[in-house]
């Protein structure tokens, strides 16, 4: 109420005289130096009022104690107040006044009734900031600890408020302070207004509400708002189940995402080529590597490190694949059980190789600025964008691939040799050639792979060992020899994954998986799309 | 024995030159050692100590591990990347009959539960600890667990014929699963720290010599019974059956033999084979956890049995001794080389040792190879 009367009074004050913003404003600071409360206390509404950009000082340093006047000619200052000697600013230009000794001057007292004028002035700057954003914290501020003041401020600035979420913060803090309203009618229809909230703290209050005490009595009084109160708790559930549902599922896909990066080179290798290379992860882990490299030769770069590290880790992981492919998987074509424990050998040999070069200990791996953070959609989902942007790249690299294989005259060797191997020769195809490249591709691409994993995962000489088995299993669940195989099969596992860990624990989630898997095998060993025709007898 | 097992009994000690060579080595070992062990006076020149016993003995629970992966990948062609799972298994059952046997020796004193559970507030034991304090129980458990989990996943796996890599792979997802499953604490094995400290084994104190020479000399007879059982095997008429599904599955499906129920069975028996050889590791070396579920483990068997020599009961041994004997030598003076050694390993004897030791020494014997013709009589027999 005495707001109101202030608001009046100052509006009187300040339109009565048709004087400009400057001098309006410097009035009403003069007004401060008076003797008696209810003057100051009409001063601090005029400045509340007038919007002044040195408004919001003034008022925060009365409150602080550190508004003083000089006993000569009542000129008011802001001071730093300081105890033997006083930095003075003029409150009308925010520019330094000098300095002078604390006892030409006397300090503007305040009441308690003066402090809470000037606390809800102070807020209400915030409030009608032209940033929804700084208005949006000062909602969040005074909800915090949230008093009868606050309500009246916040009741007002409701109306002038066009930003939605800035609005919506509002109707939710005045709805929690109302529920603490004597009027049962009030509380009811403070009740309903929460209906579409999903901040924990109202969540936390509706709850205490009806939750009975050791004594049987209920926090809330009213039988109906106690109804309403549950209906709106189901419903806030329900939509929170919903977030929770839509949060999980995003996980999944990241995961999945994840997954294919690592499975779709070795859909390749083991799907197009029928080789079995367990090398393949310790490929990623040298994409990993190349990353970090990376990074110590442009410290100053981090951001753009990834974008260099990308082509690099291709090229460096294709180059060490394919002398794989001419040094040992050559010889034992057809015979896929021998090369599985050959390339085991090759991945031992690079796994020691690692830790030679950098040690045993996992190597640190920067997040460029531009991937770290998280992107709020509401109170009860964010997204990460490490995580979005696992997605993308995942996309962007099998649209490549995808491309690769079917629009370049190397793709069309690629799957003429993976379906006729004799007849593509006799086409006139060097498959010796092709294969080199083929494995080449399908390593490049375990490189770029770990470029991904490095920001995810600890970079270390055991990162490859890590994904290998997940890898083989997207590729065995997905079918051999099918990229589209591996994409479904490696988000389906993703998402199956983080649906289960609630509920079951990471780790046993993975088992369940795991055993699932073994399961899916028996039923359909050749994976969910099964290569059909003559290919698919070999 | 009557007259008429004489012949096939001739056979299986004495009819191939390496298996002699072989039953006798053993057999002198399994004499020889724990002489030594025990009779020189302490510190003497002659006296073999008992870390060295027990590194032999160890060597021979592995080479148990080996026939039993050399039966199924030399004789029937399924590379199985989870052998290492069903010795485990074997050596859990084990190391929880020695748990028991602790009784109120533990850190904590509580006459049934052992430490790791008490420390991990279980106020009971758990239902699958029953029976375990009785040694014939835990040793029937030892065959039964890891042939269990071998008979049901091969029924799984080679009804729908899973053959080949995929085969390979989802054996190595089982031992993956298996470990990351026993590294719960909440399984009830002891999760990562497993299973240690043992005290005694049916009465006897774990650490007395005399106890060591016990366990020694049952790894040898163990190794030597398992080795026969195997060969055995391999000259039955089911184990042509076996080899000639290696060579020709299609083929010996359609002359109308039943190629999954034979390989179920070898796959079976050789799991047991290998949980019996981790029953005996595990008292020797005097703990088990989850790391020996790695799938490095199982794949590192695979590579004795290659060095050694596949679809040779023999070679896998003197793969299983050379490896081992190598890794004990490179990991004491040379660490960091031991890996490199072990990856050239594997791509040197693929790709130009395929037949192993054994073939190497047989190329310079000019002995004809042992998949030679089989004799006209074990046949029609």
């Amino acid at each position: 109420m005495l707001l109101v009367w202030a608001t009046i009074a100052s509006s009187a004050l300040a339109q009565s005289p048709n004087k400009g913003p400057d001098e309006a404003f410097a009035t009403a600071v003069a007004g401060l130096a008076s003797d008696n409360f209810p003057d100051k206390s009409a001063a601090v509404t005029a400045i509340s009022e007038l919007h002044h950009p040195n408004g919001r000082a003034v008022l925060a340093t009365l409150l602080d104690g550190k508004l003083y006047f000089r006993n000569a000619d009542n000129k008011v200052f802001i001071t730093d107040g300081g105890e033997a000697q006083l930095a003075l600013t003029d409150p009308l230009t925010a520019k330094a006044a000098g300095d002078a000794a604390p006892d030409d001057f006397t300090r503007i007292t305040t009441n308690n009734s003066l402090r809470k004028t000037l606390r809800s002035a102070v807020a209400s700057f915030a409030l009608s900031d032209p940033d929804a954003d700084v208005r949006h914290a000062a909602v969040l501020e005074m909800l915090r600890s949230i008093d009868e003041d606050s309500v009246v401020i916040l009741r007002a600035r409701l109306e002038k408020e066009n930003d939605a979420a800035v609005k919506k913060a509002m109707r939710e803090g005045l709805a929690l302070a109302d529920l603490d309203s004597s009027d049962a009618e009030t509380r009811l229809a403070a009740v309903k207004a929460l209906e579409k909230s999903l901040s924990p703290d109202v969540y936390n209050r509706l709850t205490a509400m009806v939750v009975a005490g050791e004594d049987g009595a209920y926090p809330e009084p009213d039988e109906r708002v106690r109804t309403t109160a549950r209906e709106v708790i189901a419903a806030i559930e329900s939509s929170r189940a919903v977030y929770s549902t839509l949060e999980t599922l995003f996980f999944g896909l990241s995961l999945g995402s994840v997954l294919v990066l690592a499975a779709i080179g070795l859909a390749i290798t083991f799907g197009v080529m029928g080789v079995i290379n367990m090398a393949h992860g310790e490929l990623m882990m040298l994409g990993a590597y190349t990353t970090y490299v990376v990074q110590q030769l442009m410290p100053d770069h981090i951001g753009a490190s990834i974008l260099v590290a990308i082509p690099l880790a291709f090229m460096v992981s294709a180059c060490v694949g394919m002398l794989i492919e001419q040094g040992v998987v050559r010889f034992l074509y057809g015979r896929p059980l021998e090369t599985l424990l050959a390339t085991f050998g090759v991945s031992l040999v690079l796994q020691q190789v690692v830790r030679d070069l950098f040690s045993a200990n996992n190597r640190p791996v920067e997040t460029p600025a531009w991937m770290a953070g998280s992107m709020q959609i509401n109170e009860a989902l964010s997204i990460t964008y490490n995580r979005l942007y696992v997605i993308l790249f995942m996309i962007i690299v099998f649209v490549i691939l995808q491309m690769v294989l079917q629009k370049t005259s190397l793709g069309l060797k690629v799957r003429a040799v993976a379906q006729n191997r004799n007849m593509a020769k006799a086409m006139g195809v060097r498959t010796q050639w092709v294969d080199a490249l083929t494995f080449g591709l399908g390593s490049g691409i375990a490189g770029v792979a770990g470029v991904a994993l490095s920001q995810l995962t600890n970079v270390g000489p055991n990162l490859g060992q890590q994904y290998i088995i997940d890898s083989f299993m997207v590729v065995v669940f997905g079918g051999v020899g099918n990229l589209w195989g591996t994409l479904i099969g490696g988000m389906s596992l993703g998402v199956v994954s983080k649906v289960l860990e609630p509920w079951a624990g990471a780790v046993l989630a993975k088992i369940v998986v795991l055993i699932a898997l073994i399961l899916f095998i028996q039923r359909r060993p050749r994976g969910l799309f099964p290569q059909k025709g003559r290919a698919a007898e070999n | 024995m009557g007259a008429i097992h004489k012949g096939p009994l001739l056979r299986l000690l004495v009819g191939e030159r390496g298996t002699a060579v072989f039953l006798v080595i053993v057999a002198m070992v399994g004499i020889v050692v724990p002489v030594l062990h025990l009779v020189p006076a302490e510190g003497s020149a002659l006296q073999l100590s008992g870390y060295t016993m027990t590194l032999i003995g160890k060597y021979m629970t592995y080479a148990l591990l080996a026939v039993a992966v050399d039966l199924v990948w030399g004789y029937c062609g399924i590379l199985s990347l989870g052998h290492a799972a069903f010795f485990a298994l074997g050596g859990y059952a084990m190391g929880m009959y020695l748990m028991r046997q602790i009784g109120t020796r533990g850190v904590y004193g509580d006459p049934t539960l052992p430490d790791f559970m008490v420390f991990l507030n279980y106020k009971e034991l758990p239902w699958f600890w029953h029976g375990f304090d009785v040694f014939w129980f835990a040793m029937v458990m030892v065959a039964l667990v890891p042939g269990l989990l071998a008979l049901v996943f091969g029924w799984l796996a080679f009804r729908s014929r899973v053959t080949g890599v995929y085969l390979s792979i989802i054996t190595q997802a089982l031992t993956y699963a298996l470990m990351l499953a026993f590294f719960r604490n909440d399984m009830g094995f002891g999760g990562n720290n497993g299973m240690t400290d043992f005290k005694e084994i049916l009465g006897f104190s774990i650490n007395a010599p005399s106890t060591r020479v016990a366990l020694f000399m049952a790894s040898a007879l163990a190794l030597i019974a398992g080795y026969l059982a195997c060969r055995a095997v391999t000259l039955s008429r089911a184990g042509r059956v076996v080899q000639a599904i290696r060579d020709a599955e299609s083929r010996t499906r359609f002359i109308g033999y039943r190629v999954e129920s034979y390989k179920l069975w070898i796959f079976t028996f050789s799991a047991v084979l290998a949980g019996i050889a981790g029953a005996l590791y595990v008292p020797q070396v005097g703990i088990i956890n989850p790391s020996e579920f790695q799938p490095i483990n199982s794949i590192e068997v695979v590579i004795w049995v290659a060095v050694g020599g596949r679809g040779v009961l023999y070679g896998a041994v003197a793969g299983a001794v050379l490896v081992n004997y190598a890794k004990t030598f490179f990991t004491a003076a040379l660490p960091e080389f031991w890996l490199y050694a072990l990856g050239l390993l594997f791509v040197v004897v693929t790709l130009f040792l395929p037949r192993g030791v054994v073939g190497l020494l047989d190329r310079f014997g000019r002995k004809p190879p042992p998949a030679a013709p089989p004799d006209p009589e074990v046949v029609t027999a």
